[in-house]
């Protein structure tokens, strides 16, 4: 008993208007004009009058083009054939492969009950020591870098993704520069990876509307792949472009804004995605890293500030370095007891010691006199940028922590780090053990 | 069945079953035509099509024949002309024996048993009793028959873990009563019937072990209400010392992001002593309660002897969970509070965090297409919060017994900006504020809670006026670390560096407390005292030396010894051993020990008073007594 409907009431941004009844909330529509045909999604009801949010935008949709209700709300195609394909925001392939139809799930599932989670205690190695060593990254993790267009987001999280021992990667992009999805297609099939990868990819090109379904696809992909016992990792950019687009349908929808034109439900909206992370007791885990770009560098703006509560962490990527300050996994202290007795301890102390060298630049800037103390910290503070906190290198936790030591021992004398005794002189380079 | 409270419902409408149909759906909020009466504030269950899913759902707006009502669920799937069922009741909560050591989601669900029962997801209009039906109690009263009793009055007790659980009279009976039975000292299941009552008009109200009470209105059968005077010990050293919270009284904790406010409550929940622990996480990470729930049942109370979880309620409803179960969550955390209040117990209610209550209000307030007030928050937030807060207090019961709820929200303030609408409104409800700030995070000096913009109109561990004396000097050594970024540490006065590292050697070995460090993570009230007693000495004495080289490393000494002595057993041998290390070490370097004829550097640290309201830094309060100014005031004289 499918209805058509052929008398569109109003249409305005990508939301459309029509007269219906017996209309499900969330169900899909199917929308037929001349030259091509489009999906909505049912976004309120409102007596006789649906509103349909429109996938593919309004532009070219006539009055009197036919809707057609399907029943049903999003679904998306899970199998073990994901693999290694690509796909478009609502599902539809990007490569040329065949279109995936068997074993539908719903997206935007429910939530996982908080008394069936577990504890994380499992640390992703990366082979970033900024990473590894300050601030672990652990399964099940939701973490989110801030930094600012121009940054090499991208390549760093594609370099996580191929060091980190996951085993199926699903990559969601949103408002992608081609020359990006590009980028991330090639080096995944480089390295060999594209065949333990999905992605989904909405470019700065598609409709806006598509880039909301990027996350919800992702994130109901990758639960179902965790609860088959994989461990995945999602990787989500750029996160502000998912904003955007709900601001932009907030603001056609006549909602009131909060905060700079951003619906009030931001923090919930992107709430019940990031906690998707899940680590499933006897069976996979979903880790998320995703990218947030701030507008200006500015922490403040509501995306950044939203996402920093609802994240456990945050890397910042400034200049090219994740940067010691702000940058926090919140989850760090679970696994980083585990590593080496001296993780915890070193790891406090270099970045004491990194935020004296900040000092002591400033008052060098400033052109008070060094002392004796001072050049010390600036033999320190380079020594560690250049070991340590510069991306292209690549060490395993072990031999950063060893390094760690070696930069101290090249500065300072034991005492004036203020690390214990007994860890001195365990792991000071030429003491006796 | 649920037991409905008397007084709420009407006769008529729970033997006529009302119903309505779905007109209009807006994300969570519903707008429902029905036909005969509706209660504002009730529960109603929305059916999905033809299926046996129910959704839950409260009225929250009348117009007309329509009513608007916010689902505590998932709306998608209802459609148009799908049947809601109203209960005629307005959203409650369960007491009774069993609430202790349970985690519940916002509308009280036992999120383990719905675990048990549905798997791993939340499934959506799955709804369990709160307590459990089957468990026995061993009852045994305290009323003899013939007795006259009201509201509140004691029956009976039931042991439960850690405490005496008092069986009243339900709060929602008025009047007086006479009891014609009441039950044998015996195991009873909590539906089972253990009194029954006479009212005046000789009607008989059977009384069992639990009763509903409406979460959103206060429970006030107490005797009277009393001062706050009653230090709240939290074991961490900032706020008992400095910035103290007291039993019945309220706090807030703002702070942005990663500042560490939730560790700080969790770190609270641990440590503070109080009877019971109320947690609601409302709209934060699941992830942080379930670290609670796993660590609280291996950790050990140390004033009962027995895990931490029995003396602890979680109220769960985490930011993935319904929106508008939220608000539900944070009123069913304070009901319970007032439940076990009203046996003469000192309660702690934890909320984190108020701001996403506050936001779920602005959301659902936008779907109402209400007037906005500032950022989109609606014009009734103050008055809201503050109702919230006024349902701490410190009360003297009936019967003589004291309880108390202690109520600390945490507040996530957008972009860490403390001027925003909800800790704005949050702060004209509290009686001490925790400002937790990112400068301090940053710099690693957990708890990060800044002592130049915090305030507390209680009196904590010591006396007031030390208390100032020593956020003085902290706020001199901030003036002084400030001069300094300008005219450098050559250009500073010897006395004025001495005074510099004098404040953050407190700041350091005091005021930040190592969380994960068994012993330093709490420190008792009488270490407290004594810590302090040192503290003041080593401040006091006027120490001279040769150079600010010498003066810097004899600190950092003094540092590192005073962190030992931190991290040393209370009372034991070695603890006296660092104390007097750092006596010794502080004596080579006291002014009347040093013949020499270095200058002298014992220039008091404070002068006046006149010379910190002049040169004051950030928005410093009131240093005279400290209590805070109102903030106006403040900003006048800054100017």
């Amino acid at each position: 008993m499918l209805k058509v409907y052929n008398k569109i009431i109003q249409i305005s941004g990508n939301v459309i208007v029509l007269n219906a009844r017996n209309i499900t909330y969330g169900e899909l529509a199917v929308i037929s004009s001349r030259e091509q045909s489009s999906l909505a999604e049912v976004i309120r009801i409102d007596g006789d009058r649906i509103y349909l949010q429109v996938f593919a935008g309004s532009s070219g949709i006539s009055t009197n083009d036919e809707v057609r209700f399907t029943g049903a709300p999003m679904r998306t195609s899970f199998s073990e054939n994901l693999l290694g394909r690509v796909f478009n925001g609502i599902g539809k392939p990007r490569d040329n492969g065949p279109d995936l139809r068997e074993n539908p799930v719903d997206i935007g599932g429910p939530t996982v009950n908080p008394s069936k989670r577990i504890v994380p205690s499992r640390m992703i190695h990366t082979g970033i020591p900024m990473i590894d060593l300050f601030n672990s990254l652990v399964e099940s993790q939701k973490i989110s870098i801030f930094t600012t267009s121009g940054e090499p987001y991208n390549e760093l999280l594609v370099r996580i993704a191929m060091q980190a021992e996951v085993d199926i990667i699903v990559l969601g992009g949103m408002g992608l520069r081609f020359d990006d999805y590009l980028f991330f297609r090639h080096t995944l099939a480089e390295q060999g990876a594209l065949n333990r990868s999905v992605l989904y990819v909405h470019t700065a090109a598609d409709p806006t509307v598509e880039c909301l379904t990027v996350p919800d696809l992702c994130l109901a992909v990758s639960e179902r792949f965790a609860l088959g016992g994989k461990r995945v990792l999602v990787l989500l950019t750029d996160m502000k472009n998912f904003c955007d687009s709900l601001k932009e349908i907030a603001i056609i929808m006549e909602q009131v804004p909060s905060n700079r034109g951003y619906p009030g439900d931001l923090y919930s909206q992107l709430a019940c995605r990031y906690e998707k992370a899940v680590d499933f007791k006897d069976a996979g885990s979903v880790t998320i890293l995703s990218v947030t770009t701030m507008p200006g560098n500015d922490v403040t703006h509501p995306v950044p500030d939203n996402t920093g509560y609802i994240t456990e962490g945050q890397y910042y990527l400034n200049n090219g370095r994740i940067e010691p300050f702000g940058s926090l996994s919140r989850l760090k202290q679970l696994v980083n007891k585990n590593t080496r007795e001296d993780h915890r301890a070193l790891m406090d102390n270099m970045v004491q010691l990194y935020a004296d060298y900040q000092e002591t630049l400033e008052k060098r800037s400033m052109g008070f006199r060094m002392s004796s103390w001072d050049e010390k910290l600036l033999k320190y503070g380079t020594a560690f940028e250049a070991q340590l906190m510069d991306l292209s290198v690549n060490i395993h936790l072990f031999e950063a922590l060893d390094r760690g030591w070696q930069i101290l021992a090249d500065c300072f004398a034991p005492n004036e780090t203020g690390l214990k005794n007994e860890l001195v002189t365990r792991f000071w380079p030429g003491v006796k053990k | 069945m649920p037991v409905y409270p008397a007084t709420l419902t009407c006769n008529f409408w729970v033997t006529m079953k009302r119903t309505g149909n779905i007109y209009g759906i807006n994300k969570n909020l519903i707008t429902v035509e029905f036909e005969d009466n509706v209660l504002q504030n009730e529960i109603g269950y929305a059916r999905i099509g033809e299926s046996h899913i129910r959704l839950k759902a409260e009225i929250i707006r009348i117009k007309g024949n329509r009513a608007d009502l916010q689902v505590f669920e998932e709306t998608r799937g209802l459609r148009q002309g799908d049947l809601v069922e109203f209960t005629g009741s307005l959203l409650s909560a369960e007491l009774g024996p069993g609430l202790l050591g349970q985690f519940f989601d916002g509308m009280q669900n036992p999120l383990e048993k719905l675990a048990d029962k549905y798997g791993e997801f939340l499934e959506r209009g799955e709804y369990l009793p709160p307590l459990d039906e089957d468990r026995l109690w061993p009852f045994t009263p305290v009323v003899k028959k013939g007795a006259t009793v009201q509201a509140g009055d004691t029956l009976g007790t039931v042991p439960e873990g850690i405490i005496t659980h008092k069986i009243m009279v339900p709060f929602y009976l008025k009047g007086r009563y006479e009891i014609t039975t009441v039950s044998a000292p015996m195991a009873y299941h909590i539906k089972d019937t253990i009194a029954v009552l006479k009212d005046q008009k000789g009607d008989s109200h059977p009384i069992t072990m639990r009763f509903q009470w409406p979460v959103k209105k206060a429970v006030e059968i107490y005797e009277e209400r009393l001062e706050p005077r009653e230090p709240l010990i939290t074991q961490i050293r900032i706020i008992d010392t400095l910035f103290p919270v007291a039993k019945g009284g309220t706090y807030c904790t703002p702070g942005p992001f990663g500042a560490g406010k939730t560790v700080l409550q969790q770190i609270t929940s641990r440590n503070a002593q109080a009877d019971i622990v109320i947690i609601a996480a409302c709209g934060e990470r699941a992830g942080e309660i379930v670290e609670t729930i796993n660590e609280f049942p291996k950790l050990i109370d140390p004033r009962t002897g027995r895990s931490l979880l029995e003396r602890t309620i979680i109220v769960g409803n985490t930011s993935s969970m319904p929106v508008a179960a939220r608000e539900s969550s944070i009123y069913t955390a304070v009901t319970m509070a007032e439940y076990y209040r009203q046996m003469g117990y000192d309660v702690i209610l934890l909320a984190d965090s108020t701001s996403r209550w506050a936001q779920a209000m602005r959301e659902r307030s936008g779907r109402l297409e209400e007037i906005p007030g500032e950022e989109a928050f609606p014009a009734y937030l103050e008055s809201i919060v503050a109702n919230f807060y006024e349902r701490a207090g410190r009360v003297r019961m009936k019967d003589g017994s004291i309880g108390s709820i202690t109520i600390g929200g945490t507040v996530s303030p957008a972009g860490g900006n403390f001027d925003e609408p909800v800790t704005q409104a949050t702060l004209k409800a509290v009686g001490a504020f925790h400002a937790l700030s990112r400068e301090r995070s940053d710099a690693r000096r957990y708890p990060a809670i800044d002592p130049l913009e915090s305030w507390s109109k209680y009196t904590g561990v010591i006396e007031k006026d030390a208390g100032t004396k020593m956020i003085r000097l902290l706020n001199r050594a901030y003036e002084v670390s400030q001069m300094m970024k300008v005219v450098g540490e050559e250009g500073t006065p010897m006395d004025d560096f001495v005074l510099y590292l004098k404040g953050e050697f407190f700041d350091s070995v005091y005021l930040q407390q190592n969380a994960f460090d068994p012993i330093d993570g709490a420190t008792s009230r009488e270490r407290q005292l004594n810590c302090f007693g040192m503290m003041e000495h080593i401040i006091n004495t006027r120490v001279t030396f040769k150079n600010k080289d010498e003066a810097r490393s004899v600190f950092s000494r003094l540092r590192s010894l005073f962190i030992e002595y931190n991290a040393s057993q209370w009372e034991s041998d070695e603890m006296k051993t660092h104390a007097s290390q750092i006596t010794n070490y502080l004596n080579e370097y006291c002014r009347e020990n040093r013949a020499d004829g270095f200058m002298l550097h014992d220039k008091p640290f404070m002068e006046n008073h006149l010379d910190s309201t002049f040169v004051r830094a950030k928005n410093f309060k009131n240093l005279n007594d400290g209590i805070p100014v109102h903030r106006e005031e403040d900003a006048e004289s800054i100017q």
